[in-house]
Order: structure tokens, then sequence, then C-alpha cells
């Protein structure tokens, strides 16, 4: 640790807000977990601190705003302005905001690389790719960051930075790439669930162990402004000590608090419509902010029966062009309650299978908004995921003992109670004990709370949770066999990482070796399962259930020129290892050489595939 | 003053309501007063004919006069969020007392909202309105204000009529260099 490394820093970068933790490496056994105050701006020329900064960038046109009201504490914003001052000027110019970058980032059917957002805008408009709208919001916070604790530059701290459990590797490695970019090289990369669950063990400080025992399966949900993320975490025993063991984790599904709102928003648009009077964009846009506030007020209470939702006029004229409508319970209860959290039987799932189309230009948002189904359907898939730690149950579903939540979506009593019903039914019904919340989580911060404790827990104190590559990876081989017009070759999947490979660690080359032509680049398909998790490096599958494996973008090796022929056939063998910040590397190793190439997970121009 | 939102809009409760917009906003500027405390020297009264010469060289007391910068904030932070000054420029006559309610509340939410995430504010007194307090001997008049029938010493006693609010904390944002706080909130033209 150099000299200036003096915290463990963890950054939530957010889908639609970020924000940043830390503690302090010099304090103590149990040190103080803080959230950094970020200043930005607010409106042209107003700057205030924030504990978080909603992930926006907005590009102004060159007459829209004075560059002298574009400044910050540490100087002129050049790229754009990031922050609240983003969502409010986007909110009435949206073909210059760029939003959900983070979903981009992991959005397999474009190049995560080539600006082109914000999507459909003029083309006179600089644009910019996820990867670089990642980059401005971590320049934004490092530059906050710097500014408080000049004397320990960001650059030179441990940081941990937190992605969805979901993300495939390519995600994760162009979030590795945008934290360089901005400096940030001591870097470790955290599954957001397992950041949460950190928070929670660091809140509950030794009490944890009390309440939690061997045996439980605890359910993190996680319900953001954009996104829901599911992880499994079994609670084992090892040297008398408790373990907490990561065995699954769901699908990356686009759902979230934001959908609640515009629900309620079209809920009270057609509401308005039947009485007459039509709405314009703008007014539904400002129906959806008053349906936050009247959500939660709905939401945190029992007796408020209904809200009044008003809608004030554009110009500075206010009576008798106001809009003034109500939200009821009722209605709050059917769209959100029923709507998101339906009651349904374990066997119920969502309708339509994500990520479906990957050449599509649009975000893979879930087609079906029930999340009670989404994770109905994740307890189901990951039924023997408890098999290797606690033996063989044969239940057609995970049974969580215990749940946490995380999200803000989850702050409102009443959807975090009917979720905890849902699933107090369906194990009811299976005849299991009802599973118990685990609270006292702040829902909003944990994530980057989670990360910076987890920073400290790297140096030896407490409890780290064990987890690895929440997926197994293949890569595909056509065998070879006579052509027959019309049939595709039968595949073959060769597995290259096995489920559960730990940091720092890797598989042995191989025995199978591929043919690679020097100078040129050469694409596998690609495939990831989370359901597999016995197939070890080298094991070629045949055939599989279909939904076990899921295809994922090409891969491309390239063995570069040097000391070689160009256009030579080079046959390499693959091996894997799991880096220490938590990416995964995939590794082309020639046949006559020690040397090894890397495989690129996130190719470009592969609109072809 | 409680605001009753769940009763009928009667006239008075309207009435009331406004006031305490007023008062809210008188409360705000007399308690943004202190803050940016930019002192002006005492006003050897240049304007006066130098014909007319002083008996005693007294100085005046010193009267602190405020760049309006912090005031102007808030109004427009109170128009963003609340729709303020918008709100005060209109004419209330003719309109129903359900179509003012309704624009009311715009002015009540956002007004609030802006409040508590500037101010931190608490009552002065504890104690529960009308009930019996009792002021020491040395009591801050600042914070306590007597009324009726002052006569006497210390200690008094008599009701609590208002509990008073004190700001703990003021956190407005902070503006640019060249930023104009004239402007509230700027024209908007839609392309």
């Amino acid at each position: 640790m150099s000299e200036a490394g003096r915290f463990a820093v963890g950054i939530d970068l957010g889908t639609t807000n970020s924000v940043v933790s830390y503690v302090d490496l010099q304090a103590g056994e149990l040190p103080d977990n803080s959230v950094l105050p970020i200043p930005q701006l607010v409106q042209p020329g107003v700057v205030e601190t924030r504990q978080q900064l909603p992930s926006f960038l907005y590009v102004p046109h060159e007459s829209e705003v004075s560059p002298q009201e574009l400044v910050l504490p540490w100087g002129e914003c050049r790229n754009g302005v990031t922050g609240m001052i983003a969502r409010h000027l986007g909110s009435k110019t949206p073909l210059r905001l760029v939003a959900s970058a983070k979903s981009w980032l992991c959005h397999a059917g474009v190049d995560r690389r080539s600006g082109f957002l914000p999507l459909n805008a003029p083309e006179d408009l600089a644009k910019v790719s996820p990867l670089q709208a990642s980059q401005v919001y971590l320049e934004h916070l490092k530059n906050a960051w710097n500014q408080q604790f000049p004397e320990y530059p960001l650059q030179q701290q441990d940081v941990t930075l937190t992605v969805p459990a979901s993300f495939d590797p390519a995600a994760r490695d162009l979030t590795v790439e945008a934290a360089r970019a901005v400096g940030l090289h001591n870097l470790t990369l955290l599954e957001e669930p397992q950041a949460a669950l950190y928070s929670w063990v660091k809140a509950a400080g030794d009490d944890w162990r009390k309440q939690v025992k061997v045996g439980d399966v605890i359910l993190v949900v996680d319900v953001g402004g954009g996104t829901t993320d599911l992880s499994l975490i079994a609670v084992t025993e090892e040297g008398g000590n408790l373990q907490l063991n990561r065995i699954a984790v769901g699908d990356h599904i686009l759902l979230g608090g934001d959908n609640m709102d515009l629900a309620l928003a079209y809920r009270l648009k057609a509401k308005l419509d039947a009485e007459g009077k039509a709405l314009q964009a703008w007014q539904i846009q400002a129906l959806t902010h008053s349906c936050r506030d009247a959500k939660e007020a709905l939401l945190g209470s029992d007796d408020v029966q209904s809200v009044p939702i008003v809608v004030p006029s554009r110009g500075s004229k206010l009576l008798g062009a106001t809009l003034r409508t109500e939200l009821t319970w009722e209605e709050v209860t059917q769209s959100l309650v029923d709507g998101f959290f339906p009651q349904v039987s374990v066997h119920e799932h969502p309708r339509q299978a994500l990520r479906t189309a990957l050449t599509q230009l649009g975000l893979p948002y879930a087609s079906d908004a029930g999340i009670t189904r989404h994770l109905a359907a994740f307890l189901c898939r990951q039924a023997q995921s408890t098999d290797t730690l606690f033996g063989h149950s044969g239940d057609d579903f995970v049974k969580p003992t215990a749940v946490l939540f995380n999200g803000g979506v989850l702050k409102a009593p009443q959807l975090a109670q009917r979720l905890m019903n849902v699933i107090n039914n369906w194990l009811q019904e299976a005849g299991a004990e009802p599973a118990r919340l685990l609270a006292g989580a702040d829902l909003d911060l944990a994530v980057a709370r989670g990360a910076a404790y987890y920073g400290f827990v790297r140096k030896g104190h407490g409890v780290r949770i064990r987890g690895g590559i929440a997926n197994a990876y293949y890569v595909g081989i056509e065998s070879s066999m006579p052509a027959v017009p019309g049939m595709e070759p039968p595949l073959q999947a060769l597995c290259v990482a096995p489920f559960g490979m730990e940091e720092g660690t890797g598989t042995q080359p191989s025995a199978a070796e591929f043919g690679l032509i020097v100078g040129e680049p050469v694409q596998f398909r690609f495939y990831g399962s989370n359901v597999r998790r016995t197939d070890h490096a080298g094991v070629l599958l045949e055939d599989w259930e279909p939904g076990e494996l899921e295809e994922l973008p090409p891969i491309q090796a390239t063995l570069p020129v040097e000391n070689r022929r160009a256009g030579e056939f080079v046959p390499v063998r693959l091996a894997a290892r799991v880096t220490e910040l938590g990416t995964l590397c995939l590794e082309a190793i020639p046949r006559d050489s020690t040397q090894r190439w890397r495989i690129e997970f996130d190719v470009r121009n592969q609109q072809s595939a | 003053m409680t605001v009753d939102f769940t009763a009928m809009p009667a006239q008075l409760d309207l009435l009331h309501l406004i006031l305490g917009i007023l008062a809210l906003a008188f409360l705000l500027f007399a308690v943004l007063k202190p803050k940016p405390a930019a002192v002006v020297p005492a006003p050897t009264a240049p304007q006066q004919p130098k014909a007319e010469p002083r008996p005693e060289p007294v100085a005046p007391p010193a009267l602190k006069v405020n760049s309006p910068d912090a005031a102007l904030q808030l109004l427009s932070l109170l128009q963003q969020e609340a729709r303020f000054v918008d709100f005060l420029n209109e004419e209330l006559k003719g309109f129903s007392d359900a179509e003012i309610g309704a624009v009311a509340r715009v002015v009540h939410e956002g007004g609030r909202k802006t409040l508590q995430h500037y101010f931190k504010l608490q009552p002065v007194r504890a104690e529960e309105e009308e009930s019996r307090v009792t002021l020491p001997a040395g009591f801050n008049a600042a914070e306590v204000r007597v009324t009726g029938n002052v006569v006497g010493q210390p200690p008094f006693t008599g009701t609590l009529v208002h509990r008073g609010w004190r700001v703990t904390d003021v956190n407005l944002p902070k503006l640019a260099e060249g930023h104009d706080a004239r402007i509230l909130v700027p024209a908007e033209v839609e392309l």
C-alpha cells in the first residue's frame, strides 16, 4: 500500500444514480463508512452538493448555456454536464440527453465503443459511446473526491467498483476500461448484490453471526431505478467460522422504479383522456415526476387514500391552466403492487425470454413487468444451486431462508411486504419455513457502502463472500462432418471456464486445439451458462437442454504478425483465468510457444454476427 | 398555524394559506439576512449639506446591507420548485377556490421541499403552544419576545403563543462567478 493509499473507496456506478462511499483504512477495526458529498450543477451556474450523482450526460448546444455557467469547483465542464443539471436540462431536451449508459454497456447487440448516444439524435450532434459516458461519470466522481481529499488522490486509493451480478465478461472489461481511462488502476470489481450484503454485514456488526446460521440461503433482491438484479448467497461453516458463498446470480432484467413511475403516469393519462383532457408530452413528463412523489406518499403509509396530482402550466399563468387529478390508493395498488409484484405461483414465469433479439437497436427492456415472475423463474432455474454445498435437495426451486432487499423501489413498505408475502407463499406451499427479512440496510447507499467495506475486508478484516464467476463459459466448435445442404453443422461446446472459478486462479490449456491465422482476426461463438455448475474446463458438450446455454456475442482472437509470417496457420489451445480485479481473461496459447494472446470479448463491427 | 388541505377549501383557509406563504417568504428573508454579512461602513452623511454641522460626532449604529444575491437565489429556488413568483403575481379574482387550491398545492409542495432541503429548522421553544412557560432573568430577548402585560422584573410567566422557528443550518447552492442572480428563471422558448 502506498503512502497516499489511505482509503478503501466504493463506487456504485448506477444506472440512474452513482454514489461514492469510503472507509479510512487507518481508523482501526470497525471504521466508519462515509458517503462522499458530490458537488454538481443543478441549474446553469448553480452548484449543489448531493450524496447521489444522477448518471446522466447532457451535451448542451453551444448557444444554449454560456460556458461560464458550467463551472464546477474543479473547473469548467468540457465534455457535457452530468448530474442533476443533465437530468433537468434533458427532461426538456431529451435529444441531447444520454441516459442508462450502463444498460448499454452490457447490451451485446451494439458496438459499445462507438459513439451512438443519445440514440436517434440528429446527425450534427456529437455522440458518445456507452464507454465514454461511463468515463464522464467516473471522471466527475474522481474530481469530487480529489477536491475533498487533495492529499489522497483517488487514483492512489483502493477502489472497488460495483457491477450488476448479471454483467457479462465484455461489460465487466468495459467497466474496467472506463475506470482505467480516468486513472483508476487500483481497482476491484464487486457484484452489486454482494455489495449490498457486505453493507448489511457491516451495519449489523458482530451481530450478523447471530442473524444467520449454517444452511441459510440468502436471497438478495435489488430493484433499482432501471434494473432488477438477483443473487443467492449460502451460509456454510469452515473451521468454526461462518462462510458466505454466492451460489447463483440472475439474468440482467431491465425493469425497475422508472417503469413504475411511467406505469402510473400512463394510468393517469388514460384517466384524463377519458375526461376529455388530452395531454402533451411535457405534461406526461411532469405527471411522471409527480407520480414518483405520490407513489412514495401512498405506499409509505396505510391511511393515505388518495394523493392529488397537479401539473402546473408551463407558462407563468398558473390559474386556470393547471391540470389536477388524483392518484388513489387502489390505483397504486393495482398498477404497482399487483402489476409489478403479482401474486403468482412459483411455476409462473415471464411470458417471454429475455435477450431475444441481439441485433435490435434499443435497450432490451423486460417485456414482462412482473418482478415476482422473474424471481420465480430465477429460483426454479437455480433449483440445483445449493446441491454442492448442502447436498441434493430434490426441490424444484431454491427455498431461501432469508431475504435482503436493496434498491430504492423496495423502500416502499407495501412493495417490500408484498414481495415477502409472495416468497413466503411459495415456501409455505412447498412446506418450508417462511423466510426472514434481513433488516437495517440503507437501500439507496448500501451498494457503495458495501463496496467500500469490501475494500476493508480485502485487507484481511471480517468475512469475505466467496463466489468466483457465476457462469461457466464455452466456446462453440463446429464439428467436422460432411456438409449437408440447408443444415447447419452440429455445434459442440467446449467448456473453457468452469463455474465458480475464483479470482487469481486459472485453468490448464485445453486439450482441443483451434487453428488461428496469423494477422487475421478469428471469431469464436461464445456461450455462458449460469446453471451448469459441474462442467470443468476441457469438457466437450455434444448437446444440452434448451436454455441451459445462452449465446453471448462472439469473441475474437488475433495473433499479431511479430516473429511470424502473415497468413501462417497456427494451432492454439485456450486457457482461462479470473484476474485479481474480477474480470475473466481468455487466452490463446500457440502450441510452439509459451506466449499468450488475449482473446477479446468485445468485438467491434459485429453487426454481421 | 396548520393548513388543513383535506378540508373543503373555505375562503378563510385560502387566505390563511396565502398569508402563510407570505409569512414564510418574509421569515426566510429575515433568516438569510445575517448570512452574507457585507458590512457597509457607517455612512458619514455625505448627502447632508455641509452647512449643517453635527453637534456630536457620534457614529450612527452600523446597519448591515446585504448583497441581494442570497435573497434572489432563494426567490429563484422558490420559483423553480414552487412557482412562487408566478403564484404571487396572479390575480385571484374570478377563480374558484378549487382552482386556487390546486395551484396552492404546487406552491406548498414545492415550497416545503425547498425549505426542507436548504434549511434545517427547529422551534425556538420545545414546549407545547398554549402551555404556561417561565422565562428566567436574563432570557434572550432575540429568541423570545414578551408581549401583553410586560411589567416588573423577570422571571416572567406567561402563555407560549408561538414556538418560534430557528434555522440551525443553511445550505444554499453555490453560484458560478458570472451567474446573474437577477434572472430568477429564464424565459423558455421551445424550438
